[in-house]
């Protein structure tokens, strides 16, 4: 049973001190981070040949700035973020629709948004803001009407949304991410299973449309992406060319073996054989220089984190707070499982990140804001 | 199943939640429960992947680390060849032997650098780098010893090969030009690429990145670059940890470039060299009636087979350092005042505004007042009563100051660039400069000044602003001897496949317009008072017509007027006039059209006729054309002997302008 400080700590939630809050904060989460991004700032260092320059010294900084950002998120009251949350939605919204009409082009495909001196990627925001608005809409909800199919159709049409314009950029990756982050927000609200077995057939049948679609007049997907589904059934059948990155980047890992060739040993990120190796592919090259050692302690903190939010979100009884952990812990999830699966050859090369680990600003960002809302959530739960 | 009751269960629907306040919060627990379930998984799988990859495998995909990186390397297309209108090699790969080492092959490189040097010659610098780059290289990686060597040399170290292990003989291709100076100008040469043409935007060909790879530096080598270039083949290859090559897998072998045949004939090309002798002067021969570019001679010329194997540091300074400037591309690029080679113009222009007919006549008494300023004629004397024929055939200025100041600086400017003065020709080379014909606009902008009536009296004897480059004199003779919008020719096929010729459109004047400036050009050869007169041919079938121009590079002072000291043989070389002519043949049914410049050579009729017309006698007659076309005094010893040059048989002290 509870005890009774807790009790009254909780409902006095609202009326913390900076102090008392902080000393809620779950630290044991942010220990967690800043291991994990330690990780990346040590691959970062050894795939540019022993040097803060280009990459690691500039990826602290912004780690630096970005824990700052997600204490302010944590101090703010989770209250307040409920009530934003269907503002914030509307934002990336309109940002993704900015995108469309005035976005920058970069590597064949319209991502990024200039904002001054910064470039936003609206898609990485909206993957926060999706969690955030469903997890809204099902604390408004009645219980009981959750899995009625009338009032299914609004989250469907907030998933949707976002999924097309994303694609239209096109990232399919990220995308996909989204659709995923959405329903595992329903899936948390209650929404009867019968109706994820159902999408998960519709999805099935969606997919061998488009495969059955490729080469017609109503192509559904780039050629680029076809090219890359192939090549991830077979990458062995074209290793000069589309299989390239996967054959690389498994030779890199499989020479690492158990022990690895030691820090700063790699020869194959070293002789630039490992494509993208700063950012998609980092995974390989820490891989590659500590082994399988290196690989499975990295998959254990990164589950490690998961372990940590499910408690956080079994002990919070508020509705709100518990659906954005849920929500935002499983974007997070997404994130590492896609990367790992995706470097070790087993789904397509979508350009996913390793989340707080690979090169790149706006994921860090939108990172490290999701362990923000997650911390109020924490600090201010019931 | 528990899951699965909220959904299946319908009279919960609609009672209140007050009884179970936590009913939500079990169930995402519940389902937050399942989600970290699979997430393990998940995790599991990666881990159980992981093992697969890095413990079971890991001998596998050390294998193919260390042995198996699949590398792709560039190889260089064989640059297209250059041929002249005949068919005759102008630009040609010629096979390179080189001689290269790779240290670890050859035990002791010092010793076997000692040997090599015993049987080819090289130099300290060499050695110096030689030796750098054995240093600094990895042991597998080929130096290159000696580059460009002749068939004696490498053929003694292929016969000491034994000797000499680790010594590679190779054969590359470079670039030659087997007729370098006469064509230099018009062919260019190639050299290395530089940190410069990487920077360049427009050609981000990654074959620029080969060592060794060559592209063009000048004249259609530069200008027709990636035509000539071609595109380059791939080679994959296996490479080891350390870069060594450890076999061929496969090779696609690029696209060669597009083989170019130029409109140029050699023997004509190399005669206007031979003629112009140490002149510093330019020729453009061109057919007169399709506008194929026969002869671009720039004299002096140089050796552009030394730029292809990088040009000594004095070789350059002294080409550099030449006052009659030998780099530079006098036909495209040299900008000169037409003279008197510009009245066929004013005359043009004053025929069809209606000015000026055929029989009208301006009295000459050696002078033009203007205002307060006194504009003479180059006979002090005066012409007397000058019409249009005879205003050419002597080239009276004072008839053109006169038609010039009537017909206004705007119909003449309109009616130069008409005849391709003052526009810019397009050719493929680089350094084709479109020259100046004034305009009020031009001045205003230019001089910040508003147009005199003295601007139009210089132009209207082609001095003052007015400036034009031989190749545009050309194409101006051209198109008054066809009546047709001729266009310069450089290429004549491309890659086997010959370029149609272009329909040249009228030039809007009419035919007895026209006749009035080719009778006065014909008057200026064949007539005995015409200021080429000497500088005529002797056969009916092969009349010149003409027009001799000399312009001034400085201003005469009105002391030097009046102490008389305006004899160009007494100023200094650089301070004495051009001496133009352009002229086609035959008269009657023209062929070729020719204009010549001789920097500071005097008058034209002095200096540049006579070349004229014996580059006009090689194109007509070959290259030994018969003793009897010759003014029976001017007979050479032999064929191409240079005729007397003297002052010309009429006029007074001064040469015309």
């Amino acid at each position: 049973m509870m005890p009774v400080a807790e009790a009254r700590a909780r409902r006095n939630a609202g009326r913390l001190t900076l102090i008392g809050r902080l000393l809620r904060l779950d630290w044991a989460l942010v220990l967690l981070i800043g291991a994990i991004a330690g990780v990346g700032f040590l691959m970062l260092y050894s795939v540019a040949g022993g040097d803060l320059d280009p990459w690691s010294g500039r990826q602290m900084t912004r780690f630096g700035a970005g824990l700052v950002i997600m204490l302010i998120v944590a101090m703010i009251d989770i209250r307040f973020w409920k009530w934003a949350s269907p503002l914030a939605y509307l934002v990336a919204l309109g940002l993704l629709v900015a995108v469309e009409i005035a976005g920058e082009t970069g590597m064949g495909a319209t991502r990024w948004i200039a904002l001054g001196p910064i470039q936003l990627q609206p898609s990485e925001l909206m993957k926060i803001a999706i969690v955030l608005a469903l997890a809204r809409y099902y604390t408004w909800l009645s219980q009981d009407l959750v899995s009625h199919p009338l009032w299914l159709v609004p989250p469907l049409i907030m998933i949707l949304l976002p999924m097309v314009l994303v694609l239209k950029q096109p990232d399919l990756g990220t995308a996909l991410m989204i659709a995923m982050s959405g329903a595992v927000v329903l899936f948390l609200a209650g929404v009867s299973l019968w109706y994820f077995i159902f999408a998960a057939a519709a999805a099935g049948g969606a997919v061998w449309v488009v495969m059955a679609s490729r080469g017609t007049e109503w192509q559904l997907l780039k050629d680029y992406q076809y090219r890359r589904i192939l090549t991830f059934l077979d990458p062995e059948q074209d290793p000069l060319g589309a299989g390239y990155h996967i054959t690389q980047s498994k030779i890199a890992m499989g020479s690492g073996g158990f022990s690895g060739r030691g820090f700063m040993q790699g020869t194959q990120s070293r002789l630039n054989f490992l494509p993208e190796k700063h950012t998609d592919f980092i995974f390989t090259t820490l891989s590659e220089e500590f082994g399988f050692v290196g690989s499975a302690s990295l998959l254990g903190l990164y589950v490690l984190v998961m372990a940590f939010c499910f408690v956080s979100m079994a002990r919070n009884r508020d509705r709100f707070g518990s659906l954005i952990t849920g929500g935002l812990a499983a974007t997070f999830f997404f994130f590492w499982a896609i990367n790992m699966a995706m470097v070790m050859g087993l789904v397509p090369v979508v350009g996913v990140p390793l989340p707080l680990v690979s090169y790149g600003g706006s994921a860090m960002m939108v990172l490290l804001i999701a362990f923000g809302l997650i911390q109020s959530a924490h600090i201010h739960r019931k | 199943m528990p899951l699965f009751r909220k959904a299946t269960t319908g009279p919960r629907r609609f009672q209140q939640p007050v009884a179970d306040d936590n009913a939500p919060a079990r169930s995402t627990t519940r389902r937050g429960a399942i989600l970290l379930g699979a997430q393990f998984l998940v995790a599991g799988a990666l881990a159980w992947r992981m093992r697969q990859l890095q413990i079971v495998e890991t001998e596998h995909y050390r294998l193919l680390a260390e042995e198996n990186r699949i590398n792709i390397r560039l190889i260089a297309p064989a640059r297209a060849e250059i041929f002249d209108r005949n068919g005759v090699p102008l630009a040609v790969n010629r096979q390179n032997y080189r001689i290269v080492m790779v240290r670890e092959q050859a035990g002791d490189p010092e010793e076997m650098l000692d040997r090599l040097a015993r049987i080819i010659d090289i130099p300290d610098h060499e050695m110096r780098r030689i030796l750098k780059e054995f240093r600094t290289k990895p042991a597998f990686v080929p130096v290159p010893i000696a580059d460009f060597l002749d068939w004696e040399s490498f053929a003694a170290v292929n016969a000491n090969a034994p000797a000499l292990p680790g010594v590679l003989p190779e054969v590359g291709l470079s670039r030659h030009y087997p007729h370098g100076p006469q064509t230099a100008h018009v062919v260019g040469y190639v050299g290395r690429v530089t940190e410069r043409d990487l920077e360049n935007p427009d050609d981000q060909d990654p074959i620029l990145q080969v060592p060794e790879f060559q592209i063009g530096k000048d004249g259609i080598e530069r200008a027709a670059e990636r035509e000539l270039r071609g595109s380059a083949g791939t080679r994959r290859i296996e490479v080891n940890a350390v870069g060594r090559v450890i076999r061929e897998i496969d090779r696609v072998e690029g696209a060669g470039g597009k083989d170019l045949q130029l409109t140029l004939d050699l023997g004509l090309q190399r005669y206007c060299h031979e003629r112009l002798g140490s002149e510093s002067a330019a020729v453009v021969v061109m057919d007169a009636t399709n506008g194929d570019l026969l002869a671009l001679a720039s004299n002096p010329t140089f050796e552009p087979n030394l730029f292809v194997q990088g040009i000594s540091q004095s070789d350059y300074a002294a080409l550099i350092q030449n006052d009659h400037r030998p780099l530079h591309n006098k036909w495209a690029s040299g900008m000169y005042p037409p003279g008197s080679t510009f009245k066929m113009v004013v005359a043009l222009a004053a025929l069809e505004a209606g000015i000026m007919g055929p029989g009208d006549t301006v009295f000459c008494n050696g002078g033009y007042q203007l205002g307060n300023r006194r504009f003479h004629c180059w006979r002090r004397g005066g012409h007397g009563h000058v019409d249009m024929r005879e205003s050419l055939e002597q080239s009276c200025d004072v008839y053109y100051y006169d038609v010039a100041r009537r017909v206004g600086i705007d119909r003449i400017a309109a009616m130069a660039n008409r005849l391709g003065l003052g526009v810019e020709h397009d050719l493929p080379l680089p350094s084709i400069k479109s020259g100046l014909i004034p305009t009020r606009d031009w001045k205003r902008a230019a001089k910040k000044q508003g147009w005199q009536a003295g601007d139009t009296l210089n132009t209207g004897i082609g001095q003052g602003f007015v400036l034009t480059t031989p190749l545009q004199l050309a194409i101006m003779t051209s198109r008054i001897a066809t009546g047709r919008i001729i266009a310069p020719r450089l290429v004549r096929t491309r890659d086997g496949v010959p370029i149609p010729e272009q329909e040249a459109p009228p030039l809007g004047l009419s035919e007895a317009q026209l006749r009035v400036v080719r009778d006065g050009m014909h008057s200026v050869v064949n007539s005995r008072r015409g200021t080429a007169w000497r500088s005529r041919i002797v056969d009916d079938a092969a009349l010149i017509a003409g027009k001799t121009g000399t312009s001034q590079v400085r201003n005469i002072t009105a002391a030097e007027r009046a102490r008389g000291v305006f004899r160009n043989e007494d100023l200094p070389w650089a301070r004495r006039d051009h001496a133009l002519f352009t002229a086609y043949a035959p008269s009657d049914r023209p062929k070729y059209a020719i204009a010549v410049v001789v920097e500071h050579g005097g008058g034209g009729s002095a200096a540049a006729a006579p070349v004229a017309r014996d580059i006009l006698m090689h194109a007509l007659y070959g290259p030994e054309p018969p003793l009897t076309a010759y003014p029976a005094d001017q007979r050479p010893e032999r064929p191409t002997a240079e005729p007397p040059a003297d002052a010309p048989a009429t006029g007074t002290s001064r040469m015309p302008t």
